[in-house]
């Protein structure tokens, strides 16, 4: 067992090179995109009715299945948000602090 | 007594023995040079790509239970069940937040289970044992309920001979399928299901496209089956085309509570460690809601049996093989055979990943850390070994011996159970603020409370543990006991923290850094941190 200091996460490592905030645009809007899709599900009153139909389905059916499809763009979305921010770290020298 | 169906059976049977072939060959797949090392066994060597870890988390994550109770509960109570699309939707954003994190720091330091990430993170034995312990706990109920699923649809091919044949004959083919199952994974680790789960997901969602296409117009479009349907909920009362406005919050703390339960689940973790990078990760919570998709589709076959009526007219019709009952009164013989292997196949997956995992914690977090700390690392793979499959054997004991409903009922406690290690494994990710004391103590009442109010529930079928939703103490609406549980764990762990910290009680050593948490395949830091082998 390697017994080192307890360390806390808010000391970060000396940065080596240029400063990048723990808060960037980037990462905002990525919290965001994973934000509204889980937002949109628990309001379950905003969908909880059957008109109107599409095809026979009631609202209710195919407003959640619609969701999934859209879920995947908002977290894509995310995901190139994330992969930016992390090369920008990665050449700032930070190797990325999150 | 029924007919056996033998086309069907026929196709099933071949299925069955074409994914069992592949099991043995999979200790071939990508073999490493250092075998006798769990990372090997348990986690597949650590070098799943993204293609690979789709299939493996798809097949892992979607399970013949799931397969036969989401529909089942859609057919008994209509929107009420459909709770498991939302579940779905929420749970890839939100864990994409934790488990790229979860992923770098098990990589860095060869965790292989979360409680080793907890035994690394605080320093705690306690803490990491009953995580370990709740994971086990959790998982066990789950292996037994993928027989259920084999036992659905071998009723319904009308193997298993039915209520007055004698216990051996009516449970051999459910022996046999565990029995194979048992000594492939023995033998192969995590490569089997991981190769078996491109049959099982590409024959799931064949099946599913040819269902929702298919059924429909037999039935005569989807109006008329939603049509039939309420005039059914009309008559019988059970259930209802939207949610009751008194179950609401149910329906929304449901799905929440359940998409946090979801990667603390050990088979999940398996599954994403076993991924090869951090990225890896990430693509596959983007692409994972194909499953949720297909999950929801079938959601809907639940309604197409109420409007093929089945199970019309029959007293105490088990909801659980409508779907089933479904294929086989739509479907031409030997596509029901397909449709049977997927879900078969479907069981056997998940039942390998979740008997591997929990073979995985035992053997790190109880044997090595408690029993035999010299244990090498051919040691822990031999004991996981012979744990996985004294798991399944429990696991059939367990479906055999118990009542079924004994098994559904400790698969939900299971969900309200996993998601007590939430704040210690998710929290542990971000802070090192949390202590392991008050972390245990939030554990041990979110325990408490959680089955305490279950085992108030009772329902028509059961006189305990009948139901997972009971009033939310201070808010007055009905909703997910887990989730309530959970909240009361949050605040114990917290305000203990602060009562902790304030008389400086001792706290444990972390041996994780902040950089570990963002480590990515291929960094430096990443090559120079101990191997696996090393860890502990």
């Amino acid at each position: 067992m390697p017994s080192d200091p307890p360390t806390v996460d808010d000391v970060a490592p000396e940065p080596a090179g240029r400063h990048i905030p723990a808060v960037t645009p980037e990462r905002v809007l990525a919290g965001l995109a994973l934000l509204v899709p889980i937002v949109a599900m628990l309001w379950v009153s905003s969908y909880n009715k059957s008109e109107p139909a599409v095809a026979g389905t009631p609202f209710f059916y195919w407003y959640q299945l619609l969701w999934v499809p859209v879920s995947a763009v908002f977290t894509v979305t995310a995901y190139l948000l994330i992969n930016r921010d992390e090369k920008a770290r990665k050449a700032a020298g930070q190797g990325g602090a999150r | 007594m029924k007919d056996v169906n033998v086309p069907a059976l026929v196709v099933f049977v071949l299925f069955f023995a074409l994914v069992t072939v592949m099991g043995f060959l999979a200790s071939r797949w990508r073999r490493a040079d250092n075998a006798a090392h769990l990372d090997e066994w348990g986690l597949g060597g650590r070098s799943f790509g993204t293609w690979v870890t789709w299939f493996l988390l798809g097949g892992d994550l979607y399970t013949a239970y799931t397969f036969v109770a989401v529909p089942a509960a859609v057919y008994a109570t209509g929107a009420a069940g459909f709770f498991a699309v939302p579940y779905t939707i929420i749970a890839y954003p939100l864990v994409f937040l934790f488990l790229p994190r979860l992923w770098s720091v098990s990589r860095v330091h060869g965790y292989i289970t979360p409680a080793d990430f907890v035994r690394g993170r605080y320093g705690s034995r306690p803490l990491s044992l009953v995580v370990a312990l709740t994971g086990i706990l959790a998982t066990m109920p789950y292996i037994a309920l993928q027989l259920v699923g084999i036992q659905a649809v071998l009723d319904v091919l009308g193997v298993g001979g039915g209520e007055n044949a004698n216990w051996f004959v009516k449970d051999l083919p459910l022996f046999i399928a565990f029995g194979v199952l048992a000594a492939y994974t023995y033998s192969s680790g995590l490569r089997a299901p991981a190769l078996i789960a491109f049959v099982k997901d590409a024959l799931v969602y064949i099946v599913i496209i040819v269902a929702v296409i298919y059924i429909p117009i037999r039935l005569g479009g989807y109006g008329h089956i939603f049509d039939s349907v309420a005039q059914h909920f009309k008559e019988v009362k059970t259930g209802s085309l939207t949610v009751p406005d008194n179950k609401q919050w149910t329906y929304a703390t449901l799905g929440l509570g359940s998409a946090m339960a979801l990667f603390m689940y050990p088979h999940s973790v398996t599954g994403v460690l076993a991924s090869k990078s951090r990225n890896t990760v990430r693509r596959n919570m983007a692409i994972m809601p194909a499953y949720s998709l297909m999950l929801g589709l079938l959601a809907l076959l639940g309604f197409m049996a109420i409007a093929a009526g089945v199970g019309k007219g029959v007293k105490g019709f088990n909801a659980q093989l409508s779907v089933p009952q479904l294929f086989a009164n739509m479907f031409p013989d030997w596509f029901t055979g397909v449709a049977f292997a997927a879900i078969g196949i479907g069981a056997l997956v998940p039942a390998a990943i979740m008997s591997i995992a929990a073979a995985n914690l035992f053997t790190r977090n109880v044997y090595k850390e408690w029993l035999k700390p010299a244990a090498t690392p051919a040691d822990e793979t031999r004991i996981a070994k012979l744990v996985s499959l004294l798991v399944k054997v429990g696991a059939l004991v367990f479906v055999l011996g118990m009542d079924k409903q004994a098994a559904i009922n400790l698969q939900l406690l299971g969900g309200l159970w996993i998601l007590q290690t939430f704040v210690a494994i998710v929290g542990g990710l971000f802070t090192r603020w949390f202590h392991h004391w008050a972390l245990f103590a939030g554990w041990a009442a979110g325990m408490v409370y959680g089955t305490w109010k279950a085992y108030g529930i009772a329902s028509p079928a059961t006189k305990h543990f009948g139901g997972n939703a009971a009033e939310i103490p201070g808010i007055g609406e009905i909703g997910y006991i887990g989730l309530t549980a959970f909240v009361l764990n949050l605040v114990v762990s917290v305000v203990l923290t602060l009562v902790l910290r304030a008389v400086k009680a001792p706290d444990g050593p972390d041996e994780t850094k902040p950089s570990d948490y963002s480590a990515e395949a291929g960094d430096e830091e990443l090559k120079n941190a101990p191997e696996p082998v090393a860890a502990h």
